[in-house]
């Protein structure tokens, strides 16, 4: 067996939502659709903040955020949930997306830093006198785009080539994502590298000529974000259902049967995981201006394991339950951070081994063993 | 009673009258009085002379009288007497008698700079045949800092006597750097050499200083004693490399026995039975933690037995690193054989509970754990090598450590069990191997041989909640490049890597060394994804 996973049984081995069979999943997309993209924005900025109805520019950063975990998750339950291929290095790929965006950020501060220099401040405190080659263009918007999809794409299709050819995979390929991550971390914290070492970018001021703090901005990037997840969400399901998706579910319950039927699981395998591994990009380039900091501590491996427990909570394998699981992870984070900020980590910790054990479907699974 | 009190007092007074009337008598004694009166009476010249001619007799009897000098105590009356003044009375230092009261043309002997110089050199050589290692010691420093020729002969008759390698070092260098600037060209040139034979770094400095050039003129006029410092130099240089390459070889085996030490326990969790223990790291934190509670209690009840405390805290961070691995076990892992994603994802909650438990027990802040007092200094090799002893110490322990866990899992039934389940847990279970109480003991074994690293990393690192997080990514690199389920390979993986480790450390700085050695791990698996030492034979994989 060691595929590295417990195969789930599902009737087809393809869950409700992914199927499309069902009609109430259809409408909660419209709801999630409709209170994300027109009754959030309303109730931010045209609702008056006494209002009962008025939604607070924290809840607008908080859920902001939240539906970029939300995306690395779907992210996360495409390679794990579907091919069985538990990846701890996500959390490299997100903010290597968040980096890329962070240079065109701290480009845009232009001459407003406190030194007042063209350059961003790290680099006059470390008496650079020009920016480094790799820094070439991202003073373009397109560009620094274009670095968001490249940067974690090349890095994901150049690394899991090699590791899916020597077919490595379970454990020795989370452990080795693993190793990525903390190698690049250590990477990034140089001051030397080039990204703001310790600190990495923070004060950003402007994004395409808006002012990053106004709140029509905030909105805007909410939407985004919004629609963003909305939309990774109908990719993924549209993959999951096709025949390709198949066939990552087999690799994932069999891989030696779909080699012996004549399928390359490597090309099926790199696909996957060079798409999961741009989504987290992305989803780490809708961050960074959000959040106003990146820095190499979300490069961590705590963070990257992190992800795959919100997959894990809200049902691997779902699409929908990864994105509730991150949602209901965060929000708990936020609650417990804020009133009992020591007990975060025994929760936190309970999580696992409680969803491990006695849910292995996650709260996805809950729900659909009450409906069959 | 006050009277007996006082009596007692001036008793004592006049006995300690007595005896310094005695010692300034002394002060004189061993010098001859012509000596004297040059001290005294001669120009700068014929004052240097007789300083030379002190030191030279390298008599220590004449030190108090030469720091008597440089002190002011010593006073010329009219021109033919010399008197040490102390307090209210004098002695003459040539005929030895007490003069009281002090005659009325006491003049200062006037100390220059130059003589100053001189008698501090005088007075340092002179205290080289003190039996005092802390005096020679420190005379050996005061020479260093500038030394005439005169204190030559001094010097090399304490060089020839001197056993303490540290002493004996310098005054090598002050001997040859002193002989270096002599005008004798058969002198420098036997310095050059000599210096050839040297094993220190400040040796290359006064080489190359033979070998400056100033205004395009080189320092050193003949051209015999250049070539000759060269060879010196070369020879030096080589002893140096040699003896650093020697350092940077121990500090790798030292890191890589800390590496094995991390990664034994974890060889047999993971490697035997496979289980993925994300909170290996955590346990070998509570070994640490362990022994920081033990040498508390040593502090508090038994501080005479500090430097001991060791051997309690051994077993202990054993024992409690143990427990708690056995406890993970039953309660949590158990359930999840077989499914080692499970495995590792419950682990790291696991871990997080730990973390956090330790903090709310002790603190987040790094506490403090000493080292027993014999663990402190090292051994000197070479003078630019110095081998700490909590490292060799290290070395030791995980050699010890390592060599029992080879004897338990070869040479007992225990150790039998474990690799039987391992190869074939049905096979086993059916011929009637208690499955999961073995299960329970390698995992306890794992874990509290995670303690036993976490009792030694407590000697030589911060003790804090976050103390594993750094070595769980390493261990589990040794783990997988040695390859699974191989206790030798462990040992390789874990040496090979601190060495190389070091070796880029010392080219490239050490956060570019570590993640060279992470990449190159990660390249390594894709060409042997099972380990350099995979067990040889047809397993089917899933």
């Amino acid at each position: 067996m060691t595929v590295g996973f417990m195969p789930l049984r599902h009737a087809n081995g393809v869950p409700h939502f992914a199927r499309g069979a069902s009609g109430p999943a259809w409408i909660a997309l419209g709801v999630a659709a409709l209170v994300l993209l027109v009754v959030f924005p309303v109730c931010n900025l045209v609702v008056p903040p006494g209002s009962a109805l008025h939604i607070s520019d924290y809840w607008v950063t908080l859920g902001g955020k939240i539906m970029c975990y939300a995306i690395v998750a779907l992210a996360m339950d495409l390679i794990w949930g579907y091919t069985g291929i538990l990846s701890l290095g996500h959390g490299l790929f997100f903010a290597l997306g968040g980096y890329a965006m962070g240079m065109y950020l701290m480009r845009s501060i232009g001459a407003e830093g406190v030194y007042h220099s063209e350059l961003p401040d790290f680099m006059v405190f470390l008496d650079w006198k020009a920016y480094p080659w790799y820094w070439r263009f991202t003073d373009r918007f397109w560009y620094a785009a274009l670095l968001v999809v490249l940067v974690p794409g090349l890095l994901a299709f150049v690394f899991g080539y090699f590791a899916f050819r020597s077919r490595i995979k379970g454990v020795y390929f989370s452990i080795i994502t693993q190793a990525l991550t903390y190698a690049a971390m250590l990477l990034f914290f140089r001051n030397d590298t080039g990204f703001g070492g310790n600190n990495g970018f923070t004060d950003f001021k402007r994004i395409l000529g808006f002012s990053i703090t106004a709140p029509a901005t905030r909105m805007a990037l909410f939407v985004i974000t919004a629609a963003a997840l909305l939309g990774f969400l109908l990719l993924g399901r549209a993959i999951v259902r096709s025949k390709l998706g198949r066939v990552l579910t087999a690799i994932r319950d069999a891989e030696s049967r779909v080699m012996f039927s004549g399928y390359d699981p490597l090309w099926f395998k790199l696909f996957v995981w060079t798409l999961s591994a741009v989504i987290c990009g992305i989803a780490g380039a809708l961050y960074v201006p959000q959040v106003g900091i990146i820095n190499p501590g979300e490069m961590s491996p705590a963070n990257s394991i992190e992800i795959a427990i919100w997959a894990a909570v809200g049902g691997r394998g779902t699409l929908i339950g990864p994105v509730i699981g991150a949602a209901v992870v965060n929000l708990g984070k936020s609650w417990f951070t804020q009133t009992l900020p020591e007990y975060w980590l025994f929760a936190l910790g309970l999580l696992f081994i409680l969803v491990t054990l006695f849910l292995p479907r996650g709260i996805a699974g809950l729900w659909k063993g009450k409906a069959s | 009673m006050d009277t007996l009190k006082s009596r007692i007092a001036a008793a004592l007074r006049r006995v300690a009258v007595a005896a310094l009337a005695c010692w300034a008598t002394q002060a004189g004694a061993g010098v001859a009085p012509a000596t004297i009166r040059d001290l005294a009476f001669g120009d700068s010249d014929a004052r240097g002379q007789a300083i030379a001619a002190i030191v030279a007799s390298g008599d220590a009897a004449a030190l108090p009288l030469l720091q008597a000098v440089l002190d002011g105590d010593v006073k010329t009356a009219g021109d033919d007497r010399v008197l040490q003044v102390k307090g209210d009375e004098a002695v003459d230092l040539l005929t030895g008698k007490t003069v009281k009261p002090l005659p009325d043309n006491l003049d200062d002997l006037v100390v220059n700079n130059r003589m100053r110089r001189e008698l501090g050199t005088a007075i340092a050589a002179l205290k080289l045949t003190s039996t005092d290692r802390a005096t020679r010691l420190a005379a050996a420093r005061e020479l260093q800092n500038g030394a005439e020729e005169d204190a030559l002969p001094a010097i090399s008759a304490a060089l020839g006597k001197e056993a303490d390698p540290e002493i004996k070092g310098m005054l090598a260098l002050t001997q040859a750097s002193i002989q270096l600037a002599s005008r004798d060209k058969a002198t420098r040139l036997a310095a050059v050499k000599a210096l050839g034979n040297s094993d220190s770094g400040a040796t290359k400095t006064l080489l190359l200083g033979v070998l400056e050039r100033k205004n395009g003129q080189y320092v050193e006029p003949d051209a015999e004693i250049r070539s000759e410092a060269e060879l010196s130099l070369r020879a030096v240089d080589s002893r140096l490399s040699k003896g650093e390459l020697f350092a940077r070889v121990f500090s790798g085996i030292s890191l890589g026995t800390i590496l094995l030490l991390a990664a034994l326990g974890l060889a047999i969790t993971y490697g035997l039975m496979g289980v993925i223990n994300m909170a290996h790291g955590e346990l070998i934190m509570v070994g640490a933690y362990a022994t920081y509670v033990v040498q508390n209690l040593f502090r508090a009840y038994a501080p005479g037995a500090f430097d001991a405390y060791l051997l309690c805290a051994i077993p202990a961070a054993f024992a409690v690193s143990a427990i708690v691995g056995m406890v993970l076990e039953r309660t949590v892992i158990r359930w999840l054989y077989g499914r080692p994603l499970e495995t590792l994802l419950a682990t790291w909650g696991l871990s997080l509970i730990l973390i956090q438990a330790v903090r709310t027990i002790f603190g987040a802040q790094n506490v403090q754990v000493e080292n027993p007092s014999w663990m402190s200094g090292g051994v000197e090799i070479m003078t630019n090598v110095v081998l700490p002893w909590s490292r060799i110490a290290i070395i030791a322990f995980s050699g010890i450590v390592l060599t029992l866990m080879w004897l338990l899992l070869t040479r007992t039934r225990l150790g039998l069990f474990v690799r039987a389940v391992t190869q074939n847990r049905a096979m086993a279970s059916s011929l009637g191997v208690p499955t999961a109480r073995v299960d329970m003991l390698a995992f306890g074994l794992g874990s509290g041989v995670a303690g036993l690293a976490g009792c030694a990393l407590s000697q030589i690192g911060n003790v804090g909640p976050d103390l594993g997080q750094s070595y769980i990514v390493d261990s589990f690199m040794v783990v997988v490049l040695g390859g699974v389920g191989q206790l030798a390979g462990t040992v390789y993986a874990a040496l090979g890597l601190g060495v190389v480790n070091k070796f880029l450390e010392a080219w490239q700085g050490a956060v570019l060394a570590k993640i060279a050695v992470l990449v190159f791990i990660i390249v390594f698996i894709q060409k042997r994804p099972q380990g350099m030492f995979a067990l040889k034979g047809r397993t089917v994989e899933a």
